[in-house]
């Protein structure tokens, strides 16, 4: 792809970061599904493939499965010319959606934590440890559902359940996990 | 084998971070073995080993974490470093889990455009995806004794987190739904607990 970005482009691919920042409870990839549409779309900066690939590569490598967004911002660039521009790319992508939420999230922990004695604070805090754990256990079900799909999803699914069970009862380093995952995947065994 | 020992009787956490530089590299190595999300990792090396956190602590913070807008683990570096140096700390911890990571991803985005097309490059992916949703699910059960001592109880506990998963993995409502949908009735019912306590 050739693409020509003006100023005033990547001042609104920051800008349009910048306003999904607040927006991105739950997690990153929660905003996952308007980057697509603006960034293919409607301003035709990224093919699908390269929107994927991002997500599929960060989720691979170690990191916050965040890092999609500098993927996204770097192939941008890389579309409109050399490394110098994705590195542009990429640090506009991501501190567009980072400083909003970071600010937010920085203070407002701060005031949690020397309100910690207060009974609200408690209450909430109580209260949401259930619903972070099953909060997790509910996004490994979501994920292997998405990546599975239809086929030799039986081994797959018995993977990611023995995975569990490993890395929950015992202390077995998660890298020989991670590599034998890669192994049977790469033979074609999941 | 026996279950991974985890330091939940702790009522203060154990250890705390020396220094920013200290942060810095903590956080970059946390980030560096976190394939398929970071969450894991935090849990077992700032919980387990380090003890900068007890699990109640890690637990409370991950709420935090979770329910402010941003990604989780960012926030949750931010919200560590924060506490023990300020915004200093804050900002070395972020530094440390991006910094390495987005070195590392974009050398795999530039040597990924040659294989792209190998079946066996994309099934070592999806081979990896099937790992690391095992270790977010392992993450999620490791924190379950901290629930022993919630004051909501553990029959409320329970309801509360099957029908969370329920919301999330079978209905499919969205993230900001369940929380107020189950989380306010869930803190009120924990602050007239408290009351009562």
């Amino acid at each position: 792809m050739n693409l020509l970005m003006t100023g005033s482009d990547w001042l609104a691919l920051f800008g349009h970061f910048l306003s999904l920042s607040l927006l991105a409870v739950g997690g990153a990839i929660a905003l996952a599904p308007d980057m697509h549409r603006y960034l293919v779309d409607e301003r035709q900066w990224l093919s699908d493939p390269e929107f994927s690939s991002s997500i599929a590569l960060a989720q691979a490598a170690p990191g916050p499965n965040a890092l999609f967004i500098a993927l996204l911002g770097w192939n941008v660039g890389l579309n409109t010319g050399g490394y110098g521009a994705a590195l542009l790319g990429m640090v506009l992508a991501m501190t567009g959606v980072l400083l909003p939420s970071a600010v937010l999230t920085y203070s407002a922990s701060r005031w949690a934590h020397r309100n910690r004695a207060h009974r609200a604070v408690r209450a909430f805090k109580l209260a949401m440890a259930p619903i972070v754990i099953a909060l997790l256990v509910a996004t490994a079900w979501l994920l292997a559902s998405a990546l599975f799909g239809k086929a030799y999803a039986g081994v797959s699914w018995l993977l990611t359940l023995a995975c569990t069970l490993i890395v929950w009862r015992t202390r077995i380093h998660m890298l020989w996990l991670l590599g034998a995952g890669a192994l049977l995947g790469a033979f074609g065994w999941v | 084998m026996a279950a991974a020992p985890v330091a939940q009787a702790d009522e203060v956490a154990a250890a705390k971070p020396e220094s920013l530089t200290d942060l810095f590299w903590s956080f970059s190595l946390l980030a560096l073995q976190g394939f398929g999300g970071v969450l894991a990792v935090v849990q077992r090396e700032l919980v387990e080993k380090k003890r900068w956190l007890t699990l109640d602590e890690f637990i409370e913070d991950w709420a935090v974490a979770q329910i402010m807008p941003g990604p989780n683990v960012v926030n949750l570096s931010l919200m560590i470093g924060g506490r023990h140096f300020g915004i200093r700390g804050a900002l070395a911890a972020l530094a440390g889990m991006l910094t390495f990571p987005i070195i590392i991803v974009l050398l795999l985005t530039i040597l990924f455009a040659d294989v792209a097309d190998e079946p066996a490059a994309r099934g070592a992916l999806r081979g990896l995806g099937a790992v690391a949703a095992g270790l977010i699910a392992a993450t999620g059960l490791k924190m379950l004794p901290a629930l022993r001592k919630n004051t909501m109880g553990r029959p409320a506990c329970a309801i509360i987190a099957a029908l969370t998963f329920a919301a999330i993995a079978v209905v499919r409502v969205p993230l900001l739904g369940v929380l107020l949908g189950l989380g306010l009735p869930a803190g009120i019912w924990a602050w007239y607990r408290l009351g009562r306590a």
